[in-house]
């Protein structure tokens, strides 16, 4: 599908023709909207649900949703929701067992998941959804919930428009562009004298939703406006990473002073790895009723920075909560390479925003690496 | 059986056996819907009924495919359950899982076990596979320490072992009354004593991770290369098959890459507190 450019401009009718064709072929439709002053995903079936004519201001531990002076429907960037908690979701039943006298039985749990829409997806959270499918069903393994959701999921990706305060995507090179991975991409065009969204196909499902929606074919002047918001954002980030070898870089100094003075900050709470796109771990949770009859298993997500993550009978591998950032940093940023090919971080900027101390991941990397650089000229 | 990885099978306890006051070694039923045989040094996760669930390596012959045989030590909600089921009650099962020891590849070699504790537990499913296999292997030196003579574990067998002509057994306690003639100290002090060729000699390990890491240190001043040491890691596990992320040592998923790594793969990381 690469070379077929159906690029083509839609108007906000159209899109809500596009929310139609979705839902028309049985997609559960999920995409930003406003509720207790953050954007989160939420089900959509009209585009007046979407956080119309709002924007948010992020910095570390700040969250904010402002006015614009316009009807945008996406001038924001991302909030504490992604798309893993469709595809990962927080809590999953895994199985019952019922005992009757000597016998034990065991009953996968029933799973019939929506097939979702997700609709405005960004760069950094497309390259997410790659990340967990590595993690997920990239290996023997797999894990039938994830892929369930996943292989049936449609994706309507966006280019972003406005970076926010904590966004770091491009020096992750992640975004801001939306690249491959998708059925389909939206750029939103927006003037004084009009509103328009640049739509463009990435899959044969996408082509053949586009092929029905009221549309014009995309002129040059489009095309030009869409790049040239999109480098916009680009100049906008927030936050930017070192660009140095993150990895060597952190294996290298893990008894930096540094670990400690993060961790005389962080409170260990599991925000950071709540709101991470990528973050995957779980832990399973039994219950039983209390006859004694039935038992049921259940997975959630889980967090590295709990004292219960690393039990192993006769304490907590990681007590200290240095150990725990460290863990989840170099995780994250280091051996995550080593595991599956790629960086564990998109640039989202969530783990930064989410933060109640507005610990920023991108200013402990710069800070072992400024610290490293200025020793080795000394 | 169901594709999800995560759902245990029902199987029977065959019989249960105290080794120690508070270990036991169950057999159990191989289960129909495992993958496989159990290779040395793998594991399964035990479920108990209502508790939870907790990995065991095997402790028994793999030859053995129709019954699986595990040593556990009461220690832990799960474990103490574990450790009490009588014979025809029920256990879920999961598995095997991991990587085990190197037995293929260290074939022609010289072996140095060192276990500490109930570390001999998933070493003795290696000495199983050697003695069945003997004539593949050049001479073996088992090496074990534990806290004290009540907690000899496999105590007859070692004494079996030690009868052949082609096995050296050495046992050493941390402490012990005057009836005890046996040695007194650590497994790393003793490495320098046993006289073995470090340059042909594979070493597996398993035992408190403390005990590891100062043993790898007398290994490594003995002169064995740091890929042929083995160890046998242990982390939190929740799932076994790499996705929950309790288990990781680096870039290791212990459930899935090990338990039992290389050194030259966690060197590093092994003298590194809390990681």
């Amino acid at each position: 599908m690469d070379n077929v450019d159906d690029a083509s401009v839609i108007t906000r009718e159209g899109l809500q023709c596009l929310l139609d064709a979705l839902s028309g072929r049985g997609y559960m439709v999920v995409g930003p909207t406003v509720r207790d002053h953050t954007i989160v995903y939420e089900q959509l079936t009209r585009t007046d649900e979407l956080p119309t004519g709002w924007t948010d201001e992020q910095d570390g531990g700040h969250y904010r949703l402002k006015r614009r002076p316009d009807d945008a429907l996406f001038g924001y960037a991302v909030g504490p929701h992604s798309w893993k908690r469709f595809l990962h979701p927080p809590r999953v039943s895994l199985w019952q067992a019922t005992r009757d006298g000597d016998e034990l039985r065991f009953v996968p749990a029933r799973d019939d998941p929506p097939r979702y829409a997700f609709f405005g997806v960004r760069a950094c959270e497309l390259a997410a959804i790659g990340i967990q499918d590595r993690v997920l069903m990239g290996d023997d393994y797999i894990d039938p919930h994830y892929r369930s959701r996943r292989e049936q999921a449609f994706l309507v990706a966006l280019n972003c428009s406005v970076a926010g305060g904590t966004c770091f995507c491009d020096s992750m090179g992640t975004g801001p562009d939306v690249k491959h991975g998708y059925d389909l991409v939206l750029t939103e065009l927006l003037d004084d004298n009009s509103h328009l969204f640049l739509i463009r196909s990435g899959s044969a499902e996408g082509a053949e939703i586009l092929a029905e929606l009221p549309r014009t074919p995309a002129t040059a002047t489009h095309q030009a406006a869409a790049t040239a918001i999109v480098e916009k954002t680009r100049s906008q980030m927030g936050r930017s990473m070192p660009q140095t070898a993150i990895p060597a870089l952190l294996m290298d100094n893990l008894e930096h002073p540094r670990w400690a003075d993060v961790a005389d900050r962080c409170l260990s709470c599991a925000n950071c790895t709540m709101v991470c796109p990528t973050c995957f771990c779980s832990t399973v949770e039994d219950t039983s009723d209390l006859e004694g009859h039935t038992a049921e298993r259940s997975r959630r997500w889980d967090s590295c920075f709990t004292s219960d993550f690393s039990y192993i009978h006769g304490g907590s591998v990681r007590n200290s909560t240095q150990s725990r950032y460290r863990q989840w940093m170099t995780h994250k940023l280091a051996t995550w390479v080593d595991q599956f090919g790629t960086s564990g971080c998109v640039g989202c900027g969530r783990c930064i925003t989410w933060c109640p101390v507005g610990i920023d991941i991108t200013e402990e990397v710069r800070a072992i690496h400024d610290d490293v650089s200025s020793g080795a000229k000394e | 059986m169901s594709d999800d990885l995560m759902v245990p099978e029902p199987v029977r306890v065959l019989s249960r056996q105290q080794e120690l006051e508070t270990t036991w070694t169950l057999e159990l039923e191989a289960g129909q819907a495992s993958r496989g045989p159990c290779l040395p040094g793998q594991f399964n996760m035990l479920y108990v009924f209502g508790v939870g669930e907790v990995p065991i390596s095997v402790s028994g012959d793999t030859v053995q495919s129709e019954t699986l045989v595990h040593t556990v030590r009461a220690v832990g909600p799960v474990s103490r359950k574990l450790a009490a089921l009588k014979p025809m009650e029920i256990v879920g099962l999961r598995g095997p899982f991991g990587v085990g020891w190197p037995m293929t590849q260290s074939e022609g070699s010289d072996l140095l076990i060192v276990a500490g504790g109930l570390g001999l537990a998933p070493l003795r499913s290696a000495v199983y596979h050697v003695l069945r296999n003997r004539e593949k292997y050049g001479r073996i030196i088992l090496l074990y320490g534990t806290r004290s003579p009540n907690d000899i574990l496999y105590s007859p067998q070692l004494e079996e072992w030690n009868q052949r002509p082609d096995f050296e057994v050495h046992i050493t306690v941390d402490h012990a009354d005057s009836d005890w003639q046996g040695m007194i100290g650590v497994v790393p002090a003793l490495v320098p004593t046993l006289g073995f060729d470090p340059e042909d000699t594979v070493a597996m390990v398993c035992g408190p991770e403390i005990m590891m890491r100062f043993t790898v240190n007398a290994l490594r001043d003995a002169g064995v290369e740091d890929e042929a040491i083995f160890l046998s890691m242990e982390r939190n596990m929740k799932c076994a098959l790499g996705h929950c992320g309790h288990c990781q040592f680096g870039a290791t998923f212990v459930c899935k890459d090990g338990p039992v790594l290389p050194f030259d793969r966690v060197r590093g990381l092994l003298s590194l507190k809390e990681f």
